[in-house]
């Protein structure tokens, strides 16, 4: 961890959906270069901080959105889209009818120089993303194929690649390897080590403290809506990180009573 | 190495396009639907359908419709629909006639007859995105609405566009022209090629495709699905608006009544050219060609010396097959 300014950091983000609140005064901080484990069991909020996050719900009144040291007013997923914050979420957000190019560049289109859409362009980069960087064996891949025809690795695989395409300086990936075989999981967690050679950061969240673990500098655990505990790597063993979280799971707390 | 068990000409690891019939099955299921249908008609009745007057017919009386047909389309790829277009077809021209007898300059009569059916349109989308209302219950509302502030407003009296001031729009929305066709069937191809390049090669036209797949997704990649379903609807309201003074100026008379009898015409259209009703998949050039089948259908009937009375069997048989043809297609595409 260093003392850079964060690139992005939270202040009290309180969300209340009705009756139910689903994250209470969170503070978090992600600083440039860093891969930062999320854990929490079921509920425990995680797929709400992400979507908070990047700007899909609005936090309640009085809590706080800081890109790079400065506070963001109007937080919306294409600004945070914009400001470089890509996340592969654990539903994939594709639209599966739709060919490959089009939901690679979902959100976030390329036009040429008269602003209408650029499609030879998007078709031709997103060939090259799928052959470069997902290594696609598959016969049946081409641009054009609707995301439908595909199994459940190369949907994750266009969703990678599209957070990869956009070079985004935090990338979040919620649940990267649910469905996924040894090899595909594999890719994806050299996905996540390429994210901090390159200099850029990570929020990466997984029931598997075995992927988590050896992936990650920092960990956030996250209970009830509340941050419960964060450790360097450096503090804490995996046996002593499951011990704490069966610990969270039955008592709330994370550290033993004294 | 083991034996290569990849199909023919294509090394390993390549990737290959979908195929034609992939691609393009639907709209062939369409055309084809169309030729069949047009050489029936020849055969039936060689002697009308070798004659471009009946092309000329269809021209004039098509276009009706089928400029409603191809804005709906983006409304249905979006998976909402719209039964209130034909009374803003109505109010809108209402709106016109009223302010063209009172003085208003005929050109800024005909932008605020324009704009009234925006505004409907607006009202529609707002209606449906603001409160979350599925679209189908909210135009039934607005669809009665609508009709009833135009019925309300005329007294139920009829306008003639008879007056010497009309003339030139007359003559730019329904005249004679470039190789004598009526101008409404140009200005329909105007009309699908814009909106087929909004579709397709705008970012508003992507959204509309992704809208329509899957909002939630396209929400969480920053897609404004509200507003990109508002304005569908606005678009639809302006070329009910432009549809409503065509089918007025075609007969040089305004009846509030206007649209009544176009709705499904205009529907049928839609789902003839291969638009899905779950949204997501639609096709513009679909839709016009649905929309001249649609058409071509009463005329033909007519000429072919067919009892009227089978007319509506005939609409019914085409549309049914149709619909089934692209059912069995789009089932043979996924396997």
């Amino acid at each position: 961890m260093n003392s850079l300014v964060p690139v992005i950091e939270l202040k009290n983000v309180t969300k209340t959906f009705g009756e139910v609140r689903s994250l209470s005064g969170v503070n978090l901080q992600i600083y440039p270069g860093e891969i930062v484990g999320l854990l929490g069991d079921n509920g425990a909020g995680k797929s709400t901080l992400v979507k908070t996050i990047m700007g899909f719900h609005a936090p309640d009144a009085g809590g706080e959105i800081w890109f790079k040291g400065a506070q963001i007013n109007g937080w919306s997923v294409a600004k945070a889209r914009s400001l470089g914050i890509e996340t592969i979420y654990q539903e994939r957000a594709l639209c599966e009818q739709q060919p490959i190019w089009r939901n690679m560049f979902m959100g976030r289109e390329i036009k040429n120089k008269y602003g209408a859409l650029d499609v030879k362009k998007m078709k031709e980069e997103a060939s090259r993303l799928m052959s470069e960087h997902m290594g696609f064996t598959s016969n049946a891949v081409h641009p054009d194929n609707p995301v439908t025809t595909m199994s459940g690795g190369e949907k994750q695989g266009v969703a990678i690649t599209r957070a990869l395409h956009f070079e985004a300086e935090l990338v979040i990936l919620d649940e990267p390897t649910v469905g996924l075989s040894l090899s595909e999981t594999k890719k994806t967690l050299d996905f996540v080590q390429n994210i901090k050679k390159s200099g850029r950061s990570a929020i990466f969240i997984d029931h598997n403290i075995f992927h988590i673990y050896p992936a990650v500098d920092r960990m956030i655990v996250l209970d009830r809506g509340k941050v419960a505990g964060m450790y360097n790597k450096s503090e804490i063993s995996m046996d002593e990180l499951i011990e704490s979280m069966y610990r969270v799971a039955r008592t709330g707390t994370l550290e033993e009573k004294k | 190495m083991s034996a290569d068990l990849t199909p023919k000409g294509i090394k390993n690891n390549a990737v290959r396009p979908p195929s034609f019939w992939r691609r393009f099955g639907l709209q062939f299921g369409i055309w084809s639907v169309g030729i069949v249908m047009w050489l029936s008609f020849v055969a039936l009745a060689p002697g009308a359908f070798t004659h471009k007057d009946i092309y000329l017919a269809f021209a004039a009386s098509t276009p009706q419709f089928a400029l409603m047909a191809i804005p709906l389309t983006l409304i249905v790829i979006t998976g909402e629909i719209d039964l209130s277009f034909p009374s803003i077809m109505a109010l809108s021209t209402c709106a016109f006639s009223e302010c063209a007898n009172n003085g208003i300059s005929i050109w800024v009569s005909l932008i605020i007859g324009i704009a009234v059916g925006c505004v409907c349109g607006w009202f529609n989308g707002f209606l449906i995105t603001k409160f979350a209302i599925p679209s189908l219950v909210i135009t039934i509302g607005t669809q009665f609405l609508y009709a009833g502030i135009d019925l309300a407003w005329t007294n139920g009296s009829g306008v003639a566009f008879t007056d010497s001031k009309y003339n030139t729009i007359n003559k730019l929305l329904v005249g004679n022209g470039f190789l004598n066709i009526p101008n409404q069937f140009w200005w329909t191809i105007i009309a699908a090629v814009v909106l087929w390049f909004v579709l397709n090669r705008t970012k508003f036209g992507a959204h509309i495709f992704l809208t329509g797949d899957n909002k939630t997704s396209a929400q969480l990649m920053g897609v404004n699905v509200k507003r990109v379903k508002i304005v569908t609807f606005v678009i639809m309201g302006g070329f009910s608006a432009i549809a409503g003074l065509v089918a007025s100026f075609q007969v040089s008379y305004f009846w509030p009544t206007l649209g009544s009898g176009l709705l499904l015409n205009s529907i049928a259209a839609v789902f003839l050219g291969g638009t899905s009703v779950f949204g997501g998949t639609g096709s513009i050039t679909g839709s016009f060609v649905g929309a001249f089948i649609i058409g071509a259908i009463n005329a033909g009937i007519v000429a072919s010396g067919v009892n009227a009375f089978y007319t509506q069997v005939f609409f019914g048989v085409v549309i049914v097959v149709s619909v089934l043809l692209q059912a069995i297609i789009s089932r043979r595409i996924k396997n």
